[in-house]
């Protein structure tokens, strides 16, 4: 991965030089440090410094998570922040002040082409849009090993009771563990909380706006705090792998690969790991969203992709949003395709998948096909999320305590975070 | 009466520029900023709500445990292995000069790789210690995934990691000690125990003290091991004051975050000040 990125910026540097002094303009770009995410940015800037060869872009990058967000928010702060940035749609986003600290992008030409339930996770109070997806949307939920499914003669659920009784069928008849967790990556722990979320919509179509409010609760909606109770009947049917506690997140993507496990709750995004680690078992995964009650209501919980944003400060806006609109075109979606594969469904109209993906990817295509199979994560509906989640999941998940008493302090932990926003009524 | 400096306005006016801008502007805009709600684009005024909040953090109440037991168990451990390892190594036994390097080599390696290292000999059932105990048909237990462990651990890798350092000290204060004194004990008939408890016990109290608080408060502010380790985990179980300020810091709630150092700093003011004038009397007696 370094050496690619040096190799860009020597033909950066090289490209710079043949512009010519005078016209040459070098854009900064900020980005996360996934091997998937640099990838991209190289392919994508690559592109479009053949088209205009008088700007070339120097890239950058930064951690993820809780740290990468405080690097953002200070270099928004500062006026340091780069030309161009990637970050998260939805309740991150909020908290970076869009309409103070970013550039618009309503009127650049392919505005029309972006999805429109996209659209309104990237706006701001005032109703400016601030970024385009880069890369694809992303699904939550389970993946399974098929050659376990099909020498059990097992079916895909489509409620959780299913699901447990295909665990416990797993349990009985074979050496398999049922369920993969991986808890040295706090965040895995989630899934189950997080992924269940199109249930809880099913029940209650009502709560995010009642949850934004204060009037709603995890503690209080048994539908929101089954997510908690689900994970908690999993630890105690003894249905993870014995080392759940030291396992990786690159551990659970090996276990269900290689049929150590049968199931690994996870974001679809972990389609990347499969191929970069496990190119040869890629037919042996499948994926289906985590179930609920009602075996008529079936769905899948989905994650915006993340965002292309750019400081309201940057030097070169017209160039900046020449970029982005390029970045919100079918041949962006291409050069995407030919550098990481397929992840998940684009979000820009005219976007084509190739006739062939993986079966893991095609086993997601359906709920976004079929109307209402699909619903967004709670987070690209309400700005409120609590940072103690992981922790919390992780004790359930652990035994260490029980679900009710995990939902009543998330919903402490998130006004927390209400109140840092200054919302009404908290 | 103050004796009056030697030195010229001018040469102390960088230091003091220094400390001024560097170190009392800071503390006291820290003060101020535990009462506001503030990120890096405005600051709310929010009176003590930051504090109530530290304090009814359902986690917190932990997290001091936590970091008092942390500090206790690390501090004593340090102070009593150091003490002996300094006996046995200032003993003239064979390879003297090798031995004490082998103790003090931990202390130089990085605190993040030791943790590392450590969380990787740790692992319940790949992990080099756990591979070894069930050799002999133990089976051991997850290190730093069983909750009311993971602390426990983390504070014997600590141990291991700065008894060097104590042990140096220590070494020190030994050699300070006239060997007229063990001459005059031996005449006397005092036996070894003896010697040790009432000549080498009171006589290295200087260096005691200062084993004794610069440990206490490296335990009390401890993060780097803890977070290499266990993140404070699993869930809260390990968490420590500063892993959990470092954790509402990371969130974005830098008003509770600075609210939880101004809390960390009295507490630390608490446990040490008071230490510290005990000793300090108590050398002046002898």
């Amino acid at each position: 991965m370094t050496h690619r990125l040096t190799r860009t910026t020597a033909l950066a540097s090289v490209l710079a030089f043949s512009a010519g002094a005078l016209s040459a303009q070098q854009l900064t770009f900020l980005v996360d440090s996934s091997a998937d995410s640099v990838a991209v940015t190289e392919a994508l800037t690559a592109a479009y410094t053949e088209m205009n060869p008088d700007v070339t872009f120097s890239i950058e990058t930064r951690p993820g998570g809780g740290e990468g967000d405080n690097i953002i928010k200070t270099r928004l702060a500062t006026g340091e922040m780069p030309d161009l940035f990637i970050y998260n749609s939805g309740s991150l986003l909020q908290a970076l002040r869009p309409d103070r600290t970013l550039l618009p992008v309503d009127e650049i030409e392919n505005f029309g082409l972006i999805n429109e339930a996209y659209v309104s996770t990237v706006q701001g109070e005032s109703g400016a849009t601030y970024g385009v997806p880069y890369e694809t949307a992303q699904g939550g939920g389970i993946y399974y090993h098929k050659p376990t499914y099909e020498e059990l003669g097992l079916e895909i659920p489509t409620t959780w009771d299913e699901f447990m009784a295909n665990n416990a069928r797993i349990a009985e008849e074979t050496d398999v563990a049922p369920i993969a967790q991986t808890y040295r990556d706090t965040w895995t722990s989630q899934l189950f909380v997080l992924a269940d979320f199109y249930n809880v919509l099913q029940a209650e179509p009502d709560f995010p706006a009642q949850y934004t409010a204060n009037e709603a609760h995890y503690s209080d909606t048994p539908a929101a705090a089954n997510g908690f109770s689900r994970l908690q009947e999993a630890y105690e049917a003894g249905y993870f792998n014995e080392d759940f506690g030291a396992a990786t997140y690159n551990d659970g993507v090996a276990m269900v690969a290689t049929g150590e496990a049968a199931h690994y709750p996870m974001l679809t995004f972990a389609v990347g790991v499969f191929q970069q680690n496990h190119p040869d078992l890629m037919e042996d995964v499948g994926f289906f969203a985590q179930p609920g009650d009602d075996p008529e209501a079936n769905g899948l919980t989905v994650w915006m992709p993340t965002s292309l944003y750019a400081p309201a400060d940057t030097e070169y806006p017209e160039i900046v949003n020449d970029f982005r609109n390029f970045v919100a075109s079918p041949e962006a979606c291409d050069i995407i395709t030919d550098t990481i594969g397929v992840t998940g469904p684009y979000l820009i109209s005219g976007c084509d998948l190739p006739d062939e993906v993986p079966g893991m990817v095609a086993d997601l295509l359906p709920y976004f096909e079929e109307e209402g199979r699909t619903a967004p994560a709670l987070e690209f509906l309400s700005p409120v999320k609590g940072p103690a989640l992981e922790q919390l999941t992780v004790e359930v998940g652990s035994g260490i305590r029980d679900a009710a008493s995990a939902a009543e302090l998330y919903d402490q932990d998130v006004a927390k975070q209400a109140r840092q926003l200054g919302l009404e009524g908290w | 009466m103050q004796r009056r400096s030697p030195y010229p306005y001018w040469f102390l006016l960088p230091a003091g520029t220094i400390f001024f801008v560097l170190f009392l502007v800071p503390t006291i805009a820290s003060f101020y900023f535990s009462l506001t709600y503030w990120d890096p684009f405005e600051a709310r005024f929010a009176g003590f709500e930051n504090y109530v909040q530290f304090f009814s953090e359902p986690y917190l109440a932990r997290g001091v445990m936590n970091t008092l037991i942390f500090a206790l168990l690390t501090s004593g451990l340090k102070t009593v292995l150091g003490l002996l390892l300094a006996v046995l190594l200032t003993s003239g036994m064979l390879g003297q000069g090798l031995m004490r390097s082998v103790v003090f080599f931990p202390v130089l390696v990085s605190t993040i790789g030791v943790g590392l290292l450590f969380q990787e000999l740790m692992h319940p059932t790949e992990g080099a210690i756990n591979v070894a105990l069930s050799w002999v048909g133990i089976d051991g237990p997850g290190w730093l995934t069983n909750p009311s462990l993971a602390l426990f651990s983390v504070a014997l890798v600590d141990v291991w990691r700065g008894v060097g350092l104590a042990t140096l000290i220590y070494i020190a204060g030994l050699a300070t000690i006239s060997p007229d004194y063990y001459e005059a004990a031996r005449i006397d008939g005092a036996t070894r125990i003896q010697q040790f408890w009432r000549v080498t016990v009171p006589l290295v109290r200087p260096a005691t003290t200062t084993v004794v608080i610069l440990s206490l408060i490296g335990g009390l502010r401890l993060f780097d091991l803890i977070w290499a380790m266990t993140r404070g985990g699993p869930g809260f179980s390990s968490d420590v004051l500063a892993s959990t300020i470092y954790k509402q810091y990371q969130a974005g709630f830098w008003g509770l975050s600075t609210a939880g150092n101004v809390i960390l700093f009295l507490v630390i003011a608490v446990v040490i000040l008071p230490l510290s004038l005990w000793f300090n009397r108590k050398e002046v007696d002898l």
